[in-house]
């Protein structure tokens, strides 16, 4: 099970009037708050659902929490700890909460001069109480400090406001100590930026650098909470570890990663419990799980014992068996099968891996070749192309890792020879010149300049989320999801793009060619019957032979036959 | 089943100049039986060897001529002969022909089949074309060829012919070669394949073992955009041979039964959770999917109503540079896009969309999806395939991209940060350069080594192998790896001597050793994740950067080093995550002095004492516990004096180091009058 980052939403509740005000444009600061942390939920039961999370709210009427102190609220609905995985109900509940926000937990500016109450210590030592559970080796914990108010003692003075500045400060230090941090998402007034350093900055220790450039992100990071896309998460986990074997003996350390695997939709979880049992088929029988497989072959049936099954397929001893290399216009675009793995090397064991694996990889980069190597997995014992990839890195992080990608390369019995499937004994029409040309000029119409492989999300996959989250949150209708991967229609209907390609049309067409007229012809044809006859083949036989029951006539005879009895049935 | 049923005539020249290989050319022949045996139990092969002694043959009976040219088996069902004829081939003594050679199977197809099975027969010729043929009796060698080939054409027979060319050519005539290859080239050029092997293992993997006869994906329009549409037709390119299911296997009917079936059925039963005593029927079941903790029921009718339900088609969304798209993000195995067979103008729009492609560098980006009712698209990369057999028309390679949720944004660290000890030195990097360029599997003057095209599958070669043996003996074991496909499993030996001196450079010039720390260094270098909040990683990713600064700004101080023993100290002492960090700091701190007073030479480390000693005072005020300080102090004194080291002791007295007193501290039990005199206490 993973366990992952467990965050506490201290969420601030202030309860000055300019906070609450409605202007016209924009949102107040709670509503917004409220909102993101809402969306980030949505995502996060999706992304990372092991992650356990807890919402507090300070500075409030209402105190809910285990310390009893005063002015922190902990959100929290039944059958969940405070702090726990999100569950379908804490998000509906947390969106109906805006409404009853003020009549049930109510709002109360804590730090008041006078008192020596400290709201904000106080939501610190309740988030760090929350998250004591779990130990920081496994988990990431965090605390993300939503508020709109700069300087929280700004109504202090002289030594009370010292030295509540400095337990606070304290208080935060701690939980840092604790392996816990602290992120603040301000949110801004609209006339009055919000200044980091009156307070903040020391409560999450920024200095210099770092002062800056979190004020750079800090606007970017709470737009970020909004747009995050469902997408399942993963640790970053080590498939296997292997060794890679260079002639002369040397062996080297390398850990495999699934970086691109095509995700599902989650696992399916049956709401019956299944049970399995195995028959003879020539007695009827009940049998334990059977040692023994066979294979019928001349006749007679080969037995094999599972063992001997897998030993058939070790033809080689585990691990990667370098055989020699290639250049990389050797790899064509036909050889895969399967998606690619990631290698990086790792000193853990071998002291000196990484040192072989980076010189070759820069001579492999620099010579343009591909290695291949025998992968000798027990169950697809395969070659493979290890293909260096360079690092590339972008302002907002690194995009390619530097290592080696494995391609898993087909064998001759799994590449078919369909090209020459069809040939014929004319010689194969051949575009012209000006028929290349004109193609060449449509491709510099529809150029898809910073294409991205990722730059799409499933929308099936998308659909699936929506849906689901539809239905456990109750909600009314399903939300429309955006299939980002229909071609671009307006783009296509540009003058530009349209002239291109009805030149490339006439060019290769012909100018009086109409594609449509075969099909449009075709399908006036295709009348009623027709389609009755496909409306009746989705049907089942026993669908079928019913209908025929009803009406009295013979259930007889293969598919085909029940329906064309149906049709001259209906036709009477 | 019997409607695809194939009809193959193996020709295999067995001449001298064959011996070498025919080893081979038996063991791909009798793989291609057993998988006949397996999935093609009515295909009908017949076998001619031809550079035989003997003669034997319809057409040296009926017309004369056709020498050296033997029908080993007739055209007939495969069965367990068979395997029997190709597992022992004959060695011949003469030179086969063959020219001769195809016109004795055409011959014995056209005699045995007439006009029918069209399209189903396939004669498969393995020669090395190194010795000549014969002169027809009228007319020249490549009249004749042609009006083979036309033969061929016109009853729909198909030829693959299998050129064995090993690198170590015997004195061959190059006038002869040149010759066969042209008379090859002519027969090929109509409705044949030719591939030439180079090596053992190429000619195992060049033979098509199985002929499975491809079925479209896909048929219908390829939309450019409205205005545009090409018919293509989508086939699999690639499609990975699976190892053979096997069937389970009950020993539970009599052994008298001879229809025994011998197979297992499975049975499933499904039970309602609420109830465990109702059964569900199959259709009835409900799917579940997970929703945070809670398991959300969706039925199927439900699931209909609204799940995605794109259209069925093909779109283009544009044209992209070829480098955009990275080799490692193809997902799955490769399709092959064709214009409709037969359609010149869709044709000619490929060619020329994929000419154009090809000159620019240019890949295209497509949704697909392939059947009506499908409930997910596939966005592709259309990459030409421009072809060089001019009877080929031009076509396209798709592959499947990922989309954005497929791909796992794990961060590395970069090479350039490792420390330099994991970085290779110049005379390293050369090595490697050595290395790379000298293992060459693709030397330009030669056939490149284990090519996928020519490469067979030796777990699949060895399964067919040991169910032959099987059936013979079924106690055989199974048997070891061909030693030709050891050619794939490992490296070449040949290559590998070829190149010793490199080889044991590189072996030089690297040290591997086993980490002596393994078990014990269970904590690993924490990768630092970088907010990228670019692909919508949003407060998660920068969260964890945030985390991660933070995590090395503040290094955990758990020893107190040398160099700033005082600063570490006070970092230790405020580490809160644990309360025993305090006491571990005063316990380092007086072991650290000791060990300073010890190493003092000359009184050289006084003045670092003198720090250390006052640190540790202030740290015990602040946690008040003067007492530790006070004893100390007071040990420390005696061992100064055992050790004659009082010029300590008075240094220490004259920076006014002394015992903390009650007024400072109230936990102390020194009264202010004491305090100071301790230290003077000791002199003697």
């Amino acid at each position: 099970m993973d366990i992952d980052p467990e965050d506490v939403f201290g969420d601030e509740d202030d309860p000055e009037n300019e906070f609450y005000q409605e202007d016209q444009k924009c949102v107040s600061h709670f509503e917004a708050a409220i909102n993101s942390i809402s969306v980030s939920l949505k995502t996060q039961i999706i992304n990372r659902s092991y992650d356990e999370v807890a919402i507090c709210f300070f500075n409030t009427k209402e105190k809910k929490n285990l310390q009893d102190l005063i002015g922190v609220y902990v959100f929290n609905v039944p059958e969940r700890e405070d702090l726990d995985r999100p569950t379908a109900r804490l998000i509906k509940e947390f969106d109906r909460l805006q409404e009853s926000f003020s009549k049930q937990i109510g709002s109360k500016y804590g730090i008041l001069p006078g008192t020596r109450d400290n709201s904000l210590y106080n939501a610190l030592w309740a988030a760090q109480a929350l998250l004591r559970k779990g130990s920081t080796k496994t988990a990431d914990k965090r605390i993300l400090l939503f508020t709109n108010e700069d300087d929280p003692f700004g109504d202090m003075k002289g030594v009370t406001k010292l030295d509540l500045m400095r337990t606070t400060i304290q208080r935060a230090k701690d939980a840092q100590d604790l392996g816990i941090s602290i992120e603040l998402l301000p949110l801004s007034k609209p006339d009055d930026d919000f200044n980091v350093s009156t307070f903040y900055a020391d409560l999450l220790g920024l200095e210099g650098n770092d002062l800056a450039e979190f004020k750079a992100l800090a606007a970017e990071r709470f737009e970020d909470i909004k747009d995050q896309l469902r997408k399942r998460m993963f640790r970053k986990r080590k498939v296997r570890r292997i060794n890679f074997i260079i002639p002369g003996g040397k062996s080297i350390e390398l850990n495999t990663y699934a970086v691109v695997r095509p995700t599902n939709p989650g696992n399916i979880t049956w709401l019956d419990s299944a049970e399995r049992s195995f028959f003879c088929s020539d007695t009827g029988a009940l049998l334990q799980d059977p040692p023994k497989y066979f294979q019928t072959y001349k006749s007679e049936n080969i037995m094999f014992t599972a063992n001997e099954v897998s030993d058939i397929k070790r033809v080689s001893t585990g691990h990667l068996r370098l055989l020699g290399f290639k250049p990389l216009s050797c790899l064509k675009d036909y050889h895969n099968l399967r998606p690619s793995t990631f290698v990086f090397p790792s000193d853990e064991e071998v002291v000196g891996s990484t040192c072989i694996f980076i010189a070759l990889h820069r001579s492999m980069l620099r010579l343009k070749r591909f290695a291949v190597a025998f992968y000798g997995n027990s169950t697809h014992p395969q070659l493979v192309a290890l293909i260096a990839q360079d690092e590339i890195m972008s302002p907002s992080g690194q995009i390619e890792p530097p290592g080696m990608h494995m391609i898993y390369l087909p064998y001759s019995d799994d590449i078919r020879p369909i090209e020459e499937f069809h040939t014929d004994t004319n010689l194969a029409p051949r575009a012209s010149e000006d028929q290349i040309k004109s193609a060449s000029s449509l491709l510099k119409r529809i150029d898809l300049k910073n294409f991205s492989v990722c730059q799409f999300a499933n929308p099936a996959l998308q659909k699936h989320y929506a849906v689901l989250q539809a239905l456990a949150l109750d909600e009314d209708e399903i939300p429309d999801v955006k299939d980002e991967t229909l071609p671009d229609e307006e783009g296509l209907a540009r003058p530009g793009v349209v002239k291109a390609l009805e030149e490339l049309k006439i060019c290769v067409y012909g100018e009086n060619f109409k594609q449509e007229d075969d099909d449009t012809m075709g399908s006036q044809k295709t009348s009623e019957t027709s389609n009755k006859r496909k409306a009746l083949k989705e049907l089942t036989v026993s669908e079928l032979k019913h209908y025929l029951n009803v009406h009295n006539q013979p259930v007889g005879g293969k598919k085909e036959a029940l329906i064309s009895r149906i049709l001259t049935h209906m036709g009477k | 089943m019997a409607r695809n049923k194939e009809s193959l005539v193996l020709l295999i020249e067995v001449g001298p100049s064959m011996h070498g290989v025919l080893p081979e050319v038996e063991k791909v022949c009798c793989l291609l039986a057993e998988k006949k045996l397996i999935y093609g139990k009515y295909d009908e092969v017949g076998v001619v060897a031809f550079g035989t002694a003997d003669t034997k043959n319809d057409l040296t009976v009926e017309v004369g001529g056709y020498e050296n040219v033997t029908v080993l088996r007739d055209i007939k069902v495969v069965d367990g002969a068979l395997v029997d004829v190709l597992h022992q081939l004959p060695r011949g003594s003469a030179c086969g022909d063959f020219l001769d050679a195809v016109v004795v199977g055409m011959d014995m197809m056209i005699k045995k089949y007439k006009e029918t099975n069209k399209g189903k027969k396939r004669l498969c010729l393995i020669t090395n074309a190194v010795t000549p043929t014969r002169l027809p009796y009228e007319g020249t060698k490549e009249d004749q060829v042609k009006t083979v080939a036309a033969q061929m054409m016109a009853h729909g027979m198909k030829m693959d012919c299998v050129v064995v060319r090993a690198q170590k050519d015997w004195d061959v005539d190059k006038k002869i070669v040149e010759e066969n290859d042209f008379l090859l080239g002519l027969l090929s050029h109509k409705s044949s394949s030719k591939v030439y092997v180079g090596n053992a293992t190429s000619l195992l993997g060049a033979l098509r073992t199985r002929n499975i006869t491809p079925v479209t994906t896909y048929r219908g329009e390829f939309e450019l955009s409205s205005i545009m549409k090409i018919k293509v037709w989508v086939y699999k390119k690639t499609c990975e041979e699976k190892f053979p299911t096997l069937k389970k296997y009950s020993d539970k009917a009599p052994p008298t039964d001879k229809f025994a079936s011998h197979e297992i059925k499975v049975d499933y039963e499904y039970r309602s959770i609420g109830d465990p005593n109702r059964v569900v029927p199959p259709e009835q079941r409900i799917k579940g999917y997970r929703y945070g903790p809670q398991v959300v029921p969706i039925s199927s009718a439900e699931w209909e109503a609204v799940k995605f339900k794109p259209e069925k088609g093909l779109k283009l969304l544009g044209f992209t540079d070829a480098s955009n798209i990275m080799r490692h993000y193809y997902m799955k195995d490769v399709n092959l896009f064709i214009a409709e067979p037969g359609n010149t103008k869709a044709i000619l729009a490929i060619s020329a969309l994929a000419r154009a492609m090809k000159e620019m560098n240019k890949v295209a980006i497509v949704r697909c999806v392939w059947r009506q009712g499908q409930t997910n698209v596939v966005i592709g990369v259309l990459t030409p395939n421009v072809s060089a057999n001019d009877n080929v028309p031009d076509s396209f390679y798709f592959n499947v991209l990922p989309f954005a949720e497929d791909v796992r944004e794990f961060q590395f660290p970069s090479f350039s940060n490792l420390p330099s000890s994991m970085q290779p030195n110049e005379q390293q990097q050369e090595a490697a350069d050595k290395l790379v360029q000298m293992l060459d599997l693709a030397p330009a003057d030669r056939e490149e080594v284990l090519p996928p095209d020519l490469t067979p599958n030796p777990a699949l070669e060895r399964f067919y192998r040991s169910l032959e043996l099987r059936s013979k003996d079924p106690s055989a074991n199974i048997p070891q790896i061909d030693e030709t496909l050891k050619r794939i499993t490992e490296p070449n030996p040949e290559l590998l001597h070829q190149n010793t001196a490199v080889i044991e450079e590189f072996c030089r010039s690297f040290e591997l050793k086993e980490n002596p720390k393994l078990k014990k260094s269970s904590r690993r270098i924490r990768e630092k994740p970088t907010g990228s909040s670019e692909e919508g990683e949003g407060v998660a990713a920068a969260g964890q950067a945030m985390d991660a600064a933070e995590y090395t700004s503040q290094v955990k101080v758990e020893q107190l080093g040398d160099s700033n023993t005082v600063q570490e100290f006070e970092a230790m002492m405020s580490r809160r995550d644990s309360p025993d960090w305090v006491r571990k700091a005063f316990q380092s701190m007086k072991d650290k002095i000791y060990s300073l007073v010890e190493d003092s030479v000359e009184g050289d480390t006084y003045q670092k004492i003198l720090e250390c000693l006052v640190a540790l005072r202030r740290g015990c005020i602040c946690k008040q516990e003067p007492e530790q300080f006070n004893d100390f102090l007071r040990h420390l004194n005696k061992f100064c004096h055992e050790r004659h080291l009082d010029s300590l002791s008075d240094f220490l007295a004259s920076n006014n180091v002394m015992l903390i007193s009650k007024s400072e501290e109230p936990e102390s039990n020194v009264p202010d009058t004491e305090a100071r005199v301790l230290p003077l206490k000791n002199e003697p």
